[in-house]
């Protein structure tokens, strides 16, 4: 709220929401791992056809 | 104008010109406003051409119309995809993200001259592959699958659109940076931004996404790669094609805050849980990507469900979260503007004849019911293989891109003319009518496709009587007349997305200027008992509601959760009617 006094510790989730870069970061490294890099790592490890 | 533009700001040794907003007390920093402008403009002109490209198909599926001869049909098809999922949308886009960031935060634009260049390349991308695609050999659908190779210039214009969104994105991130520094908002910043943020962050990844993919297909098709594995391509390319489309959602989300925000004063109920919404978007939402390789072999059952049940399931949990706070949102605000008779007098009294409530309302009704059950249908591995790639999949995409994006942004529209291009909305009359003419169409369209899906009808198809087929094959006549209905519901959102265009056009043109004296009256229609004046501020400030009394929302909700129960239960009862297991 924007009434919180300056002197009162910011809840931590709070601070996080706060920080964009924080989740720019988290919003590119999620999906890059979990579905784009499993993903590749996958498809790499269907055998070929002679 | 003679208000309180011309103002100068010089802060942290640069110079930029601001007025004051009238009605929401913000300054609006005249380059953030010009860019806001060209990029809106952009849009609608994208949308003009992307809508007629989509009646054309309409009437072509219409069996006993059949307007196109194919060539045409899958050339106009590719085209319509572009013009409006990327061209309309995202130019549309970035005039949000400019007004989330220096509108909202009071700021000057971070670097308006590179937020320029990348309106120009945008333009420059998007012509370029429009005159590709209409040269006739790059009819390959927007999605591009290769091994279908389109001419180099097709990649090239995207390519182009992609690098100029991203460099706009880059701007909307330095604003964030520059309104922090020059401390021009205090605590966190508004809903709506949050909103915005999450939009950007995911557009990040989906440029990248697309970037990593569509170079090397641009490579490829000037023959300087070999090879590119299909799989691999489409696994890449949703990253970018299905992403985009959530920052869609978090875009008109951040829409429906905004319009409740400067219509009726309407604060989020909880800022911590409208946020964490939009933090699952941010998280989850570009998972759903597996979705569309959800039939693919080579793929593993674990990949396929966690990223679509288990991580879709969380990114629909955000967007339930908002269909739940934002109507709560409206009838809060409307219980303290004193419609507090019975369950819905909040709503039946609403400002209905505002093109801007309607809209944002029927967005979110039709989002919800039409494009997210649906979409949670299409999401599911067992039932995804009864519709996958029928007419079922472009039902439930205009059930949330065209009924709810594309609605919203109208919606928004209404505002953006007073309040940005300060021009009062010309042809109120007509534009009281516009949302629902588009809506009822769109609507109908998504629907309509829904129900063809559903009866096995093939999407991307040109002709479902199989007339020059070696093998035949006889859908049942309900198909044909659901294609017969949606044509006649093209028709009807033709007719609401011209009246659009053209308001849009002449308002911008021939509008009344908009001067303090008008610029409340120029909203439209607002509830009667709106409390204080100036309660529009609402939407570039922080600070929530509670959870109070609402028991209208809890009864849609309600609702809608019957009706998702039921339907999704009817699929999985018709999933076990087609593989008999016994
Ligand atoms: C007048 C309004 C519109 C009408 C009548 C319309 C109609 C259609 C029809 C009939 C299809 C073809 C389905 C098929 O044969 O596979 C289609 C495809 C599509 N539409 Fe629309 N549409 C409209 C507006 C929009 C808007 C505003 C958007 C996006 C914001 C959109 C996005 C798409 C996309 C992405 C496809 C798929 C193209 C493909 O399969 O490659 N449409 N539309
Ligand atoms: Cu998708």
């Amino acid at each position: 709220m924007s009434d919180t006094g300056t002197s009162e510790k910011i809840p931590f989730m709070q601070r996080v929401l706060d920080n964009p870069f924080l989740l720019l970061f988290l919003g590119v490294t999620v999906p890059a791992t979990l579905y784009l890099v499993w993903g590749l790592v996958e498809l790499t490890q269907i055998p070929v056809a002679e | 104008m003679a208000t309180a533009a011309g103002e100068i700001g010089v802060i942290g040794g640069i110079a930029a010109k601001f007025r004051t907003c009238p009605v929401t007390a913000l300054k609006i920093d005249l380059a953030a406003e010009r860019l806001i402008k060209a990029n809106a403009v952009a849009a609608v002109v994208f949308l003009a051409i992307g809508g007629v490209l989509g009646l054309l198909v309409a009437l072509t599926r219409w069996p006993a119309v059949h307007l196109l001869d194919s060539d045409t049909f899958y050339m106009v098809l590719t085209a319509h995809g572009l013009n409006v999922l990327l061209f309309w949308i995202i130019f549309f886009e970035m005039a949000i993200l400019y007004f989330a960031s220096a509108v909202l935060l009071n700021c000057r634009l971070a670097a308006p001259q590179f937020a320029w260049i990348a309106f120009v390349l945008m333009v420059a991308g998007a012509l370029l592959t429009d005159f590709t695609v209409l040269q006739g050999d790059s009819s390959v659908m927007f999605t591009s699958y290769v091994p279908l190779r389109a001419s180099p210039n097709f990649y090239l214009g995207l390519i182009l659109f992609a690098v100029g969104a991203l460099i706009g994105c880059m701007v909307f991130f330095g604003t964030l940076v520059v309104a922090r520094e020059e401390r021009t908002y205090e605590g966190s910043v508004p809903l709506v931004t949050f909103g915005a943020i999450a939009a950007a962050v995911i557009a990040v990844f989906t440029i990248a996404s697309g970037a990593i993919i569509l170079i090397p297909t641009w490579l490829w098709s000037l023959g300087y790669i070999g090879h590119i594995d299909t799989l691999m391509y489409k696994l890449v390319w949703w990253g970018m094609g299905h992403s985009s489309q959530q920052i869609n959602v978090s875009a008109h989300v951040a829409v429906w805050y905004a319009i409740a925000a400067i219509l009726l004063g309407a604060k989020p109920l909880s800022e911590k849980v409208s946020r964490t919404a939009f933090l699952f978007y941010i998280l989850f939402l570009q998972l759903a990507s597996a979705h569309h390789l959800l039939v693919e072999p080579g793929l593993s059952s674990e990949w396929k469900v966690f990223n679509t049940s288990y991580a879709l399931y969380l990114a629909v949990l955000g967007s339930l979260i908002h269909g739940m706070t934002v109507p709560g949102a409206i009838e809060a605000a409307q219980r303290r503007n004193g419609y507090v008779h019975g369950m819905f007098e909040w709503l039946r009294r609403a400002p209905w004849g505002n093109p801007a409530f309607s809209g944002m309302f029927l967005s979110l009704v039709m989002f919800g019911f039409i494009g997210g059950i649906s979409g949670v249908v299409l999401g599911t591995e067992q039932l995804n293989i009864m519709m996958h790639n029928t007419l079922y999949v472009p039902g439930h995409f205009h059930g949330t891109v065209v009924a709810g994006t594309t609605l919203a942004f109208m919606a928004l529209t209404y505002l953006v003319l007073p309040l940005i291009f300060r021009r009062e909305v010309m042809w109120p009359g007509l534009a009281k009518w516009q949302p629902w003419l588009f809506g009822i169409g769109a609507g109908g369209i998504s629907l309509f496709m829904l129900g063809a899906g559903t009866l096995g009808v093939a999407r991307r198809h040109w002709d479902i009587t199989f007339a020059d087929a070696i093998l035949s094959f006889d859908y049942p006549a309900t198909a044909f007349l659901m294609l017969g209905l949606n044509g006649i519901f093209a028709i009807l959102a033709t007719v609401g997305g011209a009246l659009y265009v053209a308001i849009t056009v002449a308002s911008v043109l021939f509008g009344r200027p908009v001067h303090e004296r008008n610029a409340l009256h120029a909203l439209g229609p607002l509830p009667q008992r709106v409390v204080e004046s100036g309660s529009s501020a609402q939407v570039g400030r922080h600070g929530s509601e509670g959870f109070g009394h609402l028991p209208g929302t809890y009864t849609l909700v309600a609702v809608f959760f019957v009706a998702f129960a039921l339907y999704y239960f009817v699929n999985w009862k018709y999933l076990s009617e087609l593989w008999p297991l016994s």
